[in-house]
């Protein structure tokens, strides 16, 4: 097919499933499954530690805030290679889109563990029982829309080998809409993840109630978030499966994301020296000190990837874009854990059956990932000398 | 490329400025109290800590104890939780000698669900398991309607719902100002059983005039105290009237609340925090329906956004691979 010459067409790259690094992920992942059996059989208090103090956990804040905030590579990918019209990051765009597919799902997928009525779960998609004011119906009715639109956008990279050739060329006459929806709908869920903060008032902590700007400050660290990963993915990718690294594109994603994170850190600033929260970050506070640590994070990378040259090193890269994602993770685990405070006597910490529910998520990603990979048309063939 | 993105950016420039001119600044403000909504006063200063109130919730509502005691002999719930919707609560403080006094002295605080006026639990739930009455104003919840998220949970910002971990078919649990005794002609358990009247059931607009009464007395001077249900047989009894601190919480707290109070020390020694006069159920919508209000701002933006792919997108996109015949 006369594709633009400019960049390789994905194949599968082949190779073992079954390796040390494979079988152990397979282990956490089924680890994960053997606590979701008591969480499902005895109720959430058999396994976390949530109370009513802080009836969100990690399986919120982590596994669905932060993870689909990580797989935000594809929406970010998506807006740079066809909204910005920016043909060179082509070849990035299906193993993101992979990444966000998996991330997302997964994300979806473990709400369910944390719906104490899960049974009920489809209530969200009914209308009689839609509360449109409500932040968690938009922000739970976009992730779920956003899955099925991103597993659309990735159906032609399986579809010939499941024998759709047919259904895959009709598609295609259609992909650039769900290609629009793939950019709505992370921009409208993304940014309202922050929005779900605000109806909780003063129990946020200043330095993360943002009110109004928590939408933009969760929207732009979302999109930042997946630039950073789409380089820690790429870079990690070529070393796991020993392949070229893509510095020179990785360098150019890295500059747009620079000038976003020195946005994102201007909105961020300029808004708690507004509210006059600034001087909270000076107490000798457990919230102010991870503050700093989440503030050291964003601003780090910002100097570190300021000179276009530093861009160019993939140490640096890597060492600024797992910053940035840690800048995010703390963010949004700030402000829905370690700032959400609702008076003394509450604490939380998860449970060791907690984190293995979350290890063993992040596992089976990882795994599904490679196996995807390994067996479909997801990564760039190598050509020596293109681009 | 430069061509595309400059009109990208007119496109959605355009887009937003047609959505912003159809959604003018959404901004709702707080929920008006109905006419007709019921409610409860608490008097601080009647209360003697008996509870009573806590037994007879139980039994109205069909809860289980819950011990905190090493002989696990009574039911002494210290808080509100899963298995207990209302609760009296004491502050000390020093030698608890005198009551009502801040200082050496104590005072009774009830905890139950205030009824707000404009509820952030019932503006946080997805799924309207979380519902205000319009015209009685109670708030109320359906089990069959909940998904379990306890968004409610964590908005609430009096930490009212609570959610019951232990169970795997798990249920909020709240004051539901006993509701499902109306039909019987009985009312809120707590107020009915109260000896000294310290919690009193009745519509807002009395409990509003029987505080402005209260307060506008000179402390010491004999008053009637009504018990039970405002407007209801009469159950007086005579008494003197304590003295109060200057404030009502529940007037004004996040535009109101159904539940009322008295004190006679601060409410913040009370465990009931300080709170802004707007909702935080306002807040939240004003901001949701300025983005989302008639889904004209995400329709305008979808727009431009389709726009732009339809040229940006070339059918290969959707099939790359195909030519190696993968």
């Amino acid at each position: 097919m006369a594709h633009d010459a400019s960049h390789a067409a994905p194949r599968p790259l082949g190779g073992p499933l079954v390796t040390p690094v494979t079988v152990v992920l397979a282990a956490l992942a089924l680890g994960a499954l053997g606590v979701l059996v008591v969480r499902f059989t005895q109720g959430l208090g058999a396994v976390t530690n949530l109370n009513d103090g802080y009836p969100w956990g990690i399986w919120i804040a982590y596994d669905v805030v932060v993870g689909s905030a990580f797989a935000c590579g594809g929406y970010a990918m998506a807006l740079l290679a066809y909204i910005f019209n920016r043909g060179e990051y082509h070849p990035l765009v299906r193993p993101a889109l992979l990444a966000s597919l998996f991330g997302y799902t997964l994300a979806g997928v473990s709400v369910i563990f944390d719906l104490g009525r899960w049974w009920n779960f489809w209530h969200i998609f009914w209308p009689s029982f839609a509360q449109v004011n409500s932040v968690m119906f938009e922000v739970a009715l976009c992730i779920a829309a956003y899955i099925v639109v991103m597993w659309i956008e990735f159906a032609p990279a399986f579809m010939d080998k499941i024998g759709l050739g047919d259904l895959k060329r009709k598609l295609s006459k259609v992909l650039f809409v769900f290609i629009a929806l793939g950019v709505l709908l992370p921009t409208m869920h993304q940014s309202s993840l922050g929005s779900l903060l605000v109806v909780f008032g003063y129990q946020v902590h200043p330095l993360w109630q943002a009110g109004w700007l928590l939408p933009l400050q969760y929207l732009m660290t979302a999109i930042t978030l997946g630039f950073a990963v789409v380089i820690f993915e790429a870079t990690l990718s070529a070393v796991g499966f020993k392949r070229p690294l893509e510095t020179p594109v990785l360098a150019r994603v890295c500059g747009i994301m620079h000038k976003l994170l020195l946005a994102y850190l201007v909105v961020r600033v300029a808004d708690l020296l507004l509210r006059g929260a600034l001087g909270t970050a000076f107490a000798a506070t457990a919230q102010a000190f991870w503050f700093w640590v989440e503030m050291a994070c964003f601003v780090v990378p910002a100097l570190l990837l300021g000179p276009a040259a530093s861009r160019m090193q993939p140490a640096r890269l890597f060492l600024g874009a797992v910053l940035l994602m840690a800048g995010g993770m703390l963010l949004r685990i700030n402000g829905f854990l370690v700032g959400y405070m609702t008076g003394e006597g509450w604490h939380y910490f998860p449970s060791l059956p907690e984190l293995l529910v979350t290890v063993g998520l992040i596992a089976f990603e990882i795994l599904a990932y490679i196996v995807i990979v390994r067996r479909f048309p997801v990564l760039p063939a190598e050509q020596p000398g293109a681009r | 490329m430069t061509m595309d993105r400059r009109s990208f950016f007119k496109a959605a420039g355009a887009a937003v400025a047609a959505g912003s001119a159809a959604c003018p600044a959404a901004a709702r403000g707080n929920k008006e109290l109905s006419p007709d909504a019921v409610g409860l006063l608490f008097d601080s200063t009647l209360c003697v800590g008996c509870k009573a109130c806590v037994a007879a919730c139980k039994e109205a509502n069909g809860m289980p104890v819950e011990v905190s005691t090493a002989d696990a002999l009574w039911d002494t719930p210290l808080d509100i939780s899963g298995k207990t919707l209302n609760v009296i609560k004491v502050y000390k403080n020093g030698t608890p000698e005198v009551k009502d006094r801040e200082e050496n002295g104590y005072a009774f605080s009830k905890k139950s669900c205030l009824h707000c006026v404009d509820p952030s639990c019932v503006s946080a739930c997805p799924v309207k398991a979380m519902k205000k009455d319009e015209k009685t104003g109670v708030v109320s919840y359906n089990k069959d309607a909940c998904i379990g998220c306890r968004y409610c949970v964590a908005a609430c910002p009096f930490g009212v719902p609570r959610f019951t971990y232990d169970s795997a078919t798990p249920v909020i649990s709240k004051c539901q100002l006993c509701q499902h005794r109306w039909p019987e002609g009985k009312y809120a358990a707590c107020a009915e059983v109260c000896p000294t009247g310290a919690t009193l059931f009745g519509k807002v607009s009395d409990i509003k005039a029987e505080i402005a009464r209260r307060k506008a007395l000179k402390p010491g001077t004999p008053t009637q105290f009504p018990r039970g249900r405002l407007g209801g047989p009469d159950q007086s009894y005579e008494a003197p009237v304590a003295k109060y601190v200057d404030h009502v919480y529940g007037e004004k707290e996040v535009g109101g609340t159904q539940m009322m109070m008295l004190a006679g020390v601060s409410f913040e020694k009370l465990g009931y925090p300080a709170l802004p006069q707007t909702s935080f159920a306002s807040q939240s919508e004003t901001l949701q329906h300025t983005l989302y209000g008639g889904l004209v701002l995400p329709v305008a933006f979808l727009g431009a956004l389709t726009w732009v792919a339809k040229r940006n997108v070339k059918p290969e996109d959707g099939e790359q691979g195909d030519s190696h015949g993968a």
